[in-house]
């Protein structure tokens, strides 16, 4: 066995709000028809929360589940546990049309903390965080590329990229955090 | 700036989390049609000044493909719908008819 090593291991940068990119984190796609009973009930075992409606978040001590598009779910996991929540989720479904992947390390997460936390993001991406809801999970783009966002707590979001864009996201989060560069004192 | 609600997954979608795929409701000709049908189908296209349906695709969201109507000369949107159809929805040409009264239709 190799030693599994997230993309930026860790790396920090402190501004007006603080990124961090967030370690090992499970994370698996799993398409298909959300809607069916079986499908709920392999997620239910699988993430510990129900299929989340769409565009939401639902998480539970470290586990749950993503609405990222309408036959697509974001399914967390601890980093070690998604071998095996793959393998669960395969069987449950095996009879149906369905397509399940640990993307585990093809994807890097980040956490953005501070009160000021939303400006960072607002920056980068087009959207109106004044209007994410709670538990909202918003597909965008970050600056350039590909990105999956959340409220993960009061005054911290979360957000996911490609791997392989992980540096380029950092240094863009970074860039936008940087001290003085707030949009405004609220 | 064009911004349109995705009919799948319901985002307000601004202009650069999409991905522009030409005019909507062609008439596809393959194999066995004839030289001008295929030249018709692969080259020409309405281009006009006004209401057009395009395809478009929430490339960065949800990804799914969808339908919109709008007018080029002013930005306006009518409207978003499914790509799982071969016509604009009737409302929505209603909509557009009371709006544009000399619009001959999508065809
Ligand atoms: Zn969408």
């Amino acid at each position: 066995m190799s030693n599994a090593v997230s993309a930026l291991q860790g790396k920090s940068a402190v501004g007006f709000a603080t990124v961090t990119e967030a370690g090992l984190q499970g994370m698996i796609t799993l398409r298909g028809d959300l809607k069916s009973a079986k499908l709920k009930k392999a997620v239910k075992s699988a993430a510990g929360v129900d299929v989340p409606a769409a565009r939401r978040i639902t998480l539970k001590s470290g586990r749950g589940a993503g609405w990222m598009s309408p036959d697509e779910l974001l399914i967390l996991v601890p980093y070690a546990e998604a071998r095996a929540t793959v393998e669960a989720l395969s069987k449950a479904l095996a009879d149906d049309h369905h397509l399940v992947a640990d993307v585990s390390d093809a994807r890097a997460m980040f956490r953005i903390k501070g009160d000021k936390a939303d400006q960072v993001l607002a920056k980068l991406c087009p959207v109106d965080l004044k209007t994410l809801a709670d538990g909202e999970l918003r597909r965008t783009r970050a600056a350039q590329v590909a990105a999956a966002l959340w409220q993960s707590d009061k005054g911290e979001f979360t957000l996911v990229s490609f791997r392989s864009v992980a540096d380029y996201v950092f240094g863009a989060l970074e860039l936008s955090a940087r001290s003085g560069s707030e949009l405004s004192a609220s | 700036m064009l911004i349109l609600d995705c009919p799948y997954c319901g985002v307000k979608a601004e202009e650069t989390e999409l991905q522009a795929g030409g005019e909507a409701h062609l008439k596809r000709y393959g194999p066995g049609s004839s030289d001008e049908e295929f030249d018709g189908y692969m080259f020409m296209r309405k281009n006009p000044k006004g209401v057009h349906f395009e395809r478009w695709r929430h490339a960065y969201g949800c990804g799914k493909w969808f339908l919109a109507a709008r007018c080029t000369a002013t930005l306006e949107v009518f409207g978003t719908y499914p790509a799982q159809t071969s016509a604009p929805p009737a409302d929505l040409q209603a909509k557009i008819k009371s709006k544009r009264p000399n619009w001959e239709g999508y065809k």
